[in-house]
């Protein structure tokens, strides 16, 4: 998931336009926070670099008030933060990123893996990561970069993943959710049950998905292998064949006039979905709920052939090692302990120690978002707004069904070349 | 710079313009002097746009893998680019269908925005009297700049949706039973917005190219029995010219390399050079972003070689 505060998306002259642009820009994604506290000079002073997931301003207030650890956010697009790690790895300390990137950042050397047994919740870590299945026993898809497939290098200094668990950590989790279609229920008035859904004509002209290439061919395979076209070996690393049929069978929708419009960016999401220029589209959960939060009533429809799902974790930058190695892993072990668990839970992202999280949590809180069950109060954003009245039931109901029920996860493929250039041709078609 | 300009401004330091100063044996020579005032320009120039350039061009030949470049000299950010171009004929490939895509919607704002831009600059250059009044009504042209790319964005999705201010006002007055789908991410949208953006760039140098005509030319086209059009056309436009090819190159290097606004009012559905470029600097294949950067440089270097040699800016200036 990336969720983005446009930063690819701005030019030398949206910069010109001075704060009331920025400010309007901050505002309008949700995604600037964290500016910098002011505090002695010699503080703990931690720079993070990520995506706005992860990335709330209470966070970074909580941690300096639990730890003295000065968080200093980085926000970039899932993209951007990737680039980042490689063109300047001395521009971040705390790297807060996809596992489905570690094909690229691991072999690039630039970034530390952490070491296991530092970690104090790390046996508690919820065994979606570490084994591939649900508290409960559920087996989990594991087509596309799963993240216990690139959870362990095989040495400190090693680039190549190993297939059993060492001490050597990739990426600590820390948050992941399961993805699937948003669809607007008023508009349609039918149950939606299948990812084929997408491309079916009674949506002409209403349909969306992301326009980010390794995201955006995972939706598509799902519609692709949901309508009966293919049955793919491996979804999250298709070969040259499969990428050319799926990209066609997107290509003809496309023709057809099948999309209204694909999106990048959360915002373009929700207007989108809340304007009704599209009825049916992929989205992301905190998408749903902002439209929701309009008045709009707007569904993350559990579809039968599962969720795509994403994953993501902390390590630290090749050049932190000393005082400031142990602050790391000092914050690491803070954002386990509970309260940003709780947080993001409370947003409808999963945290990795799903114990200290619980916690954190009021008993009503945990049964709405863990449980699936009815909420016995009204639930609140953690700003305090209302996500939903009392009765409310979350879309696709408990942690156990909803990740139980993932089908794949995003990926980088060995193809990756050759299906950024059939998206570009696919855009152009 | 000529003799004469410089012994204006600097009248101390020429050779020959007698003053005591000008005696002193440590005086500078002219041409140091030209080189020492065109100096900081050359080096931010050179620093901020040649050096980064030469860099381009050198990584559009080097290899790469998915986490790094690999500096090794390499065609292969040219060549895929231009797969398929010969073995998918007659169909067009990727490329090709890209820049006619591009070049279609640069001319089409092109034009819309010289019609506007000229009649916008001509009322105020001839009708707009008061000096106060010009300046006035040229910073109501800059409106389009006070909100960011996003703002407009979420504006005009209520003004030309499916459910938006156009169609639903049409849909009342009972012009259409449907709402129009492609007032928005369309072709259309994209000119509109690109229009609404570059007009600007267009009226300020054709504005600034008019005011500079002597009035008593066109006094005297009247008093020769020139019709209105007649001065129009013989006096006006040609004098106006240079302003007219440099909001030409404006208009057209922006829209060339624009994917912002052809992204969000195409509904990421139209391709466009830039949008190339970004998709494949997103994916960490620099190489290949830098060849089609040299390509749309290229293209876009010789539409305003050929717009020059129709007027010569240097000596119109």
């Amino acid at each position: 998931m990336t969720e983005t505060t446009r930063k690819t998306g701005v030019s030398r002259r949206t910069l010109l336009k001075g704060t009331a642009g920025l400010a309007g820009l901050a505002a309008g994604s949700g995604a600037i926070t964290g500016f910098p506290y002011v505090k002695s000079a010699d503080a703990k002073v931690l720079r993070y670099l990520g995506t706005a997931v992860n990335e709330g301003d209470d966070i970074a207030k909580q941690c300096l008030k639990d730890t003295g650890i000065k968080i200093e956010y980085i926000t970039a697009t899932t993209d951007d933060v990737t680039k980042r790690v490689m063109t300047q790895p001395n521009s971040f300390d705390v790297l807060d990123t996809e596992y489905f990137s570690l094909k690229k950042l691991v072999p690039s050397g630039n970034i530390l893996a952490l070491d296991a047994k530092k970690i104090k919740e790390f046996g508690n870590i919820t065994p979606v990561f570490t084994k591939g299945e649900t508290p409960g026993g559920k087996k989990i898809g594991g087509q596309g970069t799963a993240p216990w497939k690139v959870l362990y290098l095989e040495g400190k200094d090693s680039k190549k993943f190993a297939t059993s668990a060492t001490e050597f950590v990739t990426l600590i989790p820390t948050v992941y959710n399961a993805d699937t279609l948003g669809i607007r229920p008023d508009l349609i008035k039918r149950p939606i049950s299948t990812w084929a859904e997408l491309l079916n004509p009674e949506f002409k002209g209403k349909a969306s998905i992301l326009n980010i290439p390794s995201i955006g061919i995972m939706d598509a395979a799902m519609v692709v292998e949901a309508s009966g076209k293919y049955k793919y070996a491996d979804k999250g690393n298709m070969t040259k064949e499969e990428i050319d049929l799926t990209m066609k069978v997107m290509t003809e929708a496309k023709k057809a006039g099948q999309f209204r419009a694909f999106w990048k960016d959360f915002n373009e999401s929700v207007n989108l979905m809340a304007s009704g220029e599209t009825v049916i589209q992929s989205m992301w959960s905190p998408a749903v709920t902002k439209v929701r939060s309009m008045g709009i009533p707007c569904t993350f429809q559990p579809l039968k052939e599962g969720y795509r799902s994403w994953a993501s974790g902390f390590c630290v930058s090749k050049g932190v090692s000393g005082a400031k190695l142990e602050w790391a892993y000092e914050f690491v072990n803070w954002f386990l302990s509970g309260f940003a668990g709780a947080y993001l839970n409370r947003q409808g992202y999963y945290s990795a120690v799903l114990s200290t999280a619980k916690a954190h949590m009021e008993p009503y809180e945990w049964a709405y978002w863990m449980e699936g069950k009815p909420a016995e109060k009204d639930i609140k954003a953690p700003d305090g707004s209302l996500l939903e009245k009392a009765g409310a039931v979350r879309d696709g109901g408990s942690y156990e069904d909803r990740m139980g029920g993932v089908a794949c996860w995003n990926a980088v493929m060995d193809e990756n070349d050759y299906m950024v250039r059939k998206w570009n041709e696919f855009i152009a078609a | 710079m000529s003799e004469e300009v410089l012994q204006q401004a600097t009248p101390g330091l020429i050779p020959g313009s007698g003053t005591a100063r000008a005696a002193k044996p440590t005086r500078l020579s002219p041409s140091f002097i030209s080189w020492l005032q065109a100096g900081p320009m050359m080096l931010v120039f050179l620093a901020f746009f040649l050096i980064p350039l030469v860099f381009v061009v050198i990584v559009s030949f080097w290899d790469y893998n998915e986490y790094q470049l690999l500096p090794a000299f390499s065609g292969r950010g040219y060549t895929d680019t231009f797969e398929g171009c010969i073995a998918q004929l007659p169909e067009l490939c990727t490329i090709a269908k890209t820049y006619l895509k591009t070049l279609k919607l640069c001319f089409l704002v092109w034009a819309i925005t010289l019609f506007l831009g000229f009649w916008v600059a001509y009322f105020l250059a001839f009708h707009v009297k008061s000096k106060t009044w010009q300046m006035g009504l040229s910073l109501l042209c800059t409106i389009p700049f006070w909100t960011s790319n996003v703002i407009r964005m979420i504006a005009w999705i209520p003004l030309l949706g499916r459910n938006g201010l156009v169609n639903s006002g049409l849909m009342k007055t009972g012009l259409i039973n449907h709402p129009i789908e492609w007032l928005l991410f369309s072709e259309f949208s994209v000119v509109l917005a690109l229009v609404h953006l570059f007009t600007f760039f267009m009226v300020v140098p054709i504005f600034n190219s008019m005011v500079r005509i002597d009035k008593s030319l066109i006094e005297a086209a009247y008093d020769a029995g020139a019709s209105g059009f007649q001065t129009l056309v013989n006096v006006i436009i040609p004098l106006a010219k240079p302003g007219i090819v440099i909001g030409s190159i404006f208009v057209i290097t922006i829209v060339m390399g624009d994917f912002i606004t052809i992204g969000v009012m195409g509904g990421q559905q139209i391709a466009a050079a830039g949008k190339i470029i970004e998709t494949r600097v997103n994916a960490l294949q620099f190489p290949a972003a830098a060849a089609n950067a040299v390509i749309l440089l290229a293209i876009t270097f010789l539409i305003i070689t050929m717009m020059s040699r129709i007027v010569d800016i240097k000596k119109e200036l």
